[in-house]
């Protein structure tokens, strides 16, 4: 076969397209999205997705095009001696540097969004990760973090209440982790010596998601996993005050043991 | 080795009466091809060396906690071929650093710009023969450091990144670091001697621009590799003195580890981020850009036809190396950095993607109008720009701040990097390799079995790569032992032992590439002085060339690309070739 080179390449966009097509038939594609802000970074992702996915048709399709039409063995044009053209090379310099300025400044505002604009409300909770756990602590009754009162869980199971902002202070007791959570579209580095924020919104009542750690972070990396539930405010207080009573039920048997 | 090298020098034996022990002459040589050579083996080497580790994290991700069959018993045999989750990481972490240290720096600038700069430029040599002895000698203290670090306690597993201060809880780091810093000096060394050359010893007629892509590639890498290299070795002396002498440079003020308190404090973990990747950053560039050079040459000797738009290509690898300095912060978007430098990395970052698109655009205009010749080397170079596209489309997806967070150090950035890497770089040095074949040891390579070793390799490292966007996009994190224990991860087993079932087809794959190679070495046909009939003035030397490279001295009239010239009959024009009106004289060799 003549053209078999350039029918090899042109298998390169079929499948490319095609992966991406049927993947999400699959459920390979994003997880669940339960958040407020994952949905502006999913159609970021698909906005990016659509425009490359022209681009690489295009070009994919031009590079079979030429292997085809100009095969040495078919092709008894004599070549086209040219050095290129001033005129394609403006085009194809201004063109891509307009539509990357316009990419990078679309970006923005999700940016600020998820990293830049910290809600003005309370910190919900505070989580360290540690190897190779993610504890949490959440202020007691006083409302007050870093206080006697604090409910501290290093069991790996983390609440948060449903359909309200969440701010979260996250730091990292060793070594470097990352706090993700791939349902929220969310993740954060934590880094030792520094306090940083996260906040999401949670847009379901009632949701349980993986907790991820992203960052490598020793041999037992694989297993930093934790589990999040999201529930209804009302419900997560009562959570919250169900373990503020185990704690101090704790204590009581602690401080009373002979 | 001393075999094939003996070939090359009873040539030289014979026109130079050049004469030297065996050890000054094939072990402990100044003659640039030597060196060149030199580094191609042992990169060869660590290339399959490289491609093993992989293949471990592959089993991993595929069965885990399962025998490895074969491969498991050599080399976990103390967990009765099972991989522990300390051997994944340190498998993970020697893949990369043995892939980017040992095997593409070294093969690009190393092997190859050591045997092309000066046979390319018409030198007899490199400027400083003795500094280019030694920029491969210091990779031996490179090998014997990472080799050794192997089998210090679980071995290096902080990732190539030696992010502290988890690097700094592991001894084999201490190992890993030398080991990074000579490979560094060997650079420098390299580096110092290419600007040189390039700049002072190129043959009468040799100007800039008449420099083949392959050489302003090198120029520019070599450019990038002493600017940067400083930081990341300053970085690693600073890290060493971390670990060994109780400094603090990267350690928080009141870190404690195993319950001690380390005195020192004061640091910041997330400047070793910063330091590294101003080096390593420009580093990814440096593995790529002489990739591209190459690219260039073999597409356009094979489409007989001019490079389109030689000076755009020029510009825009200068372009991508100025960029390179500016865009590192985009390996740490979600690393704790001001999200306003994330910003501005974010602009920097997406304006790097467009000296590539560039390049590309340039490359089909290659080929348009050509007549190309379907060889091994140019079924490598064609598809350098094919799988080139696919990664350069991913680089925009993680430039994206939004998006980034959430597919950060997920499959879909391995994806990203192996189609720049393997899919991008390695398969362009098999093409180079299949190219300058001919020129370092005077015979050809088997065309037909090329092809084979071009179509399973092509293949299958889609097989492989490809699904990992697909990982990404779930969210599928790097570096796991065992993934499949999330609930989000679960159902992608399946695509994992799919694309581990490419690999292991892959590496075999290879075998057919090592036949062949050793095979030509002693048994291919013999090559003469320009098989491809291309332009650039390698081919104008004797196959292998003789110490000193060229039996008469050129002189260049013209650009390195004349092919299809109306000037002449043939369908090339060699660059040494003198125009019709001052040609009394036939031209010396072509």
């Amino acid at each position: 076969m003549k053209h078999f080179w350039a029918v090899l390449f042109l298998l390169v966009p079929i499948f490319g397209v095609l992966a991406f097509v049927l993947a999400p038939y699959y459920n390979h594609s994003f997880p669940r999205d339960i958040s407020e802000n994952g949905r502006v970074i999913d159609q970021l992702f698909y906005f990016i997705l659509y425009l490359t996915g022209i681009l690489f048709v295009a070009t994919e399709g031009a590079l079979f095009y030429f292997m085809w039409k100009y095969n040495g063995r078919t092709n008894r044009e004599p070549v086209k001696y040219s050095h290129g053209s001033h005129t394609l090379e403006v085009v194809w310099t201004i063109l891509p540097a307009v539509t990357l300025l316009f990419i990078a400044i679309y970006q923005m505002n999700a940016w600020a969004d998820a990293k830049m604009r910290k809600p003005d409300v309370p910190v919900t909770a505070e989580i360290t990760g540690r190897q190779f756990n993610w504890d949490v602590r959440y202020p007691g009754p006083d409302g007050i973090l870093h206080t006697q009162d604090d409910i501290i869980l290093v069991d790996g199971e983390i609440h948060f209440p449903a359909g309200e902002e969440v701010l979260l202070s996250i730091k990292a007791a060793d070594v470097l982790h990352s706090f993700f959570l791939p349902n929220i579209r969310m993740k954060q580095d934590v880094v030792p010596g520094m306090q940083q924020y996260m906040w999401f919104k949670c847009r379901e009542q009632k949701a349980e998601v993986d907790i991820v750690c992203a960052e490598l972070c020793g041999w037992g990396h694989y297993k930093m996993s934790g589990r999040a539930t999201f529930e209804p405010r009302s419900e997560f207080n009562a959570w919250l005050a169900k373990k503020y009573a185990e704690q101090q039920a704790h204590r009581i048997t602690q401080a009373t043991a002979p | 080795m001393s075999t094939i090298t003996a070939d090359s020098h009873a040539h030289a034996h014979g026109e130079h009466a050049h004469t030297g022990s065996f050890l000054s002459t094939y072990v402990f040589s100044r003659d640039h091809k030597v060196i060149g050579i030199q580094f191609l083996f042992s990169t060869l080497i660590w290339f399959f060396i490289g491609g093993l580790l992989a293949l471990g994290v592959r089993w991993q991700l595929a069965y885990p906690w399962s025998d490895m069959p074969i491969l498991g018993r050599l080399l976990f045999s103390a967990q009765g071929g099972q991989i522990a989750p300390e051997t994944y990481t340190m498998l993970f972490t020697m893949h990369a650093t043995v892939m980017i240290f040992l095997v593409i720096i070294p093969i690009l600038a190393g092997a190859f710009g050591n045997f092309l700069i000066p046979l390319m430029i018409g030198a007899d040599d490199m400027a400083f023969p003795t500094l280019n002895m030694l920029s491969y000698w210091f990779m031996w203290p490179a090998f014997l450091a990472f080799g050794t670090s192997f089998f210090i306690g679980t071995g290096p597993m902080s990732g190539w990144t030696s992010y502290p201060p988890l690097s700094l809880t592991i001894d084999a780091q201490k190992f890993w670091l030398v080991g990074l810093t000579c490979v560094g000096i060997s650079s420098m060394m390299g580096s110092v001697n290419y600007l040189t050359t390039i700049i002072q010893m190129r043959a009468p007629g040799m100007t800039m621009f008449r420099l083949p892509m392959t050489i302003w590639a090198m120029f520019i890498t070599a450019v990038l590799q002493a600017f940067a290299l400083p930081v990341l070795t300053a970085a690693g002396f600073m890290q060493l003195a971390d670990l060994t002498l109780g400094t603090g440079f990267f350690i928080p003020e009141g870190w404690s580890w195993n319950n001690t308190l380390h005195a020192a404090g004061g640091g910041q973990p997330l400047l070793w981020q910063h330091l590294f990747w101003f080096y390593s950053h420009p580093a990814v560039y440096i593995m790529i850009l002489p990739a591209m050079g190459m690219v260039s040459d073999i597409i356009a000797c094979f489409a007989r036809k001019p490079l389109f738009g030689y000076k755009p290509m020029v510009y825009s690898i200068a372009g991508i190396a100025g960029l390179g300095f500016i865009v590192w912060g985009h390996h740490m978007f979600v690393s704790g950095m001001s999200p306003v430098l994330g910003m501005t990395f974010m602009v920097a970052t997406m304006f790097i993607a467009l000296p590539s698109a560039i390049k590309v655009f340039n490359w089909l205009g290659t080929i348009w109008g050509a007549k190309i010749q379907f060889t091994t080397p140019m079924l490598f170079a064609l598809s350098f720009v094919s799988m080139f596209i696919i990664g350069g489309l991913s680089g925009i997806f993680m430039a994206a701040t939004p998006v980034d967070i959430f597919i950060h150090d997920t499959y879909f950035i391995v994806a990203h990097f192996h189609y720049v890497l393997f899919a991008g770089t390695a398969m362009a040095v098999f093409g180079a390799i299949y190219f300058w074949f001919p020129k370092m040891f005077g015979r050809m390579m088997n065309e037909k079995w090329g092809k084979v070793h071009f179509f399973l390799t092509f293949i299958f490292l889609n097989g492989v790569f490809y699904p990992m966007h697909i990982l990404g996009w779930v969210g599928f994190p790097r570096r796991l032992a065992d993934p499949y224990h999330y609930e989000t991860f679960r159902h992608l087993l399946p695509l994992n032992q799919f694309m581990t079932w490419c690999a292991i087809a892959m590496v075999c794959s290879q075998s057919i590439f090592a036949i062949n190679f050793f095979y030509s070495i002693f048994f291919g046909p013999p090559a003469g002085r320009n098989p491809w009939h291309s332009n650039t003035l390698e081919w104008q030397a004797p196959s292998p060339p003789g110490h000193g490279n060229f039996d008469f001295q050129p002189v260049i009239y013209r650009g390195p690309y004349e092919y299809g010239s109306p000037e002449v009959d043939i369908d090339y024009y060699p660059q040494t070739m003198p125009p019709p009106q001052n040609r009394p004289v036939a031209a010396p060799a072509h």
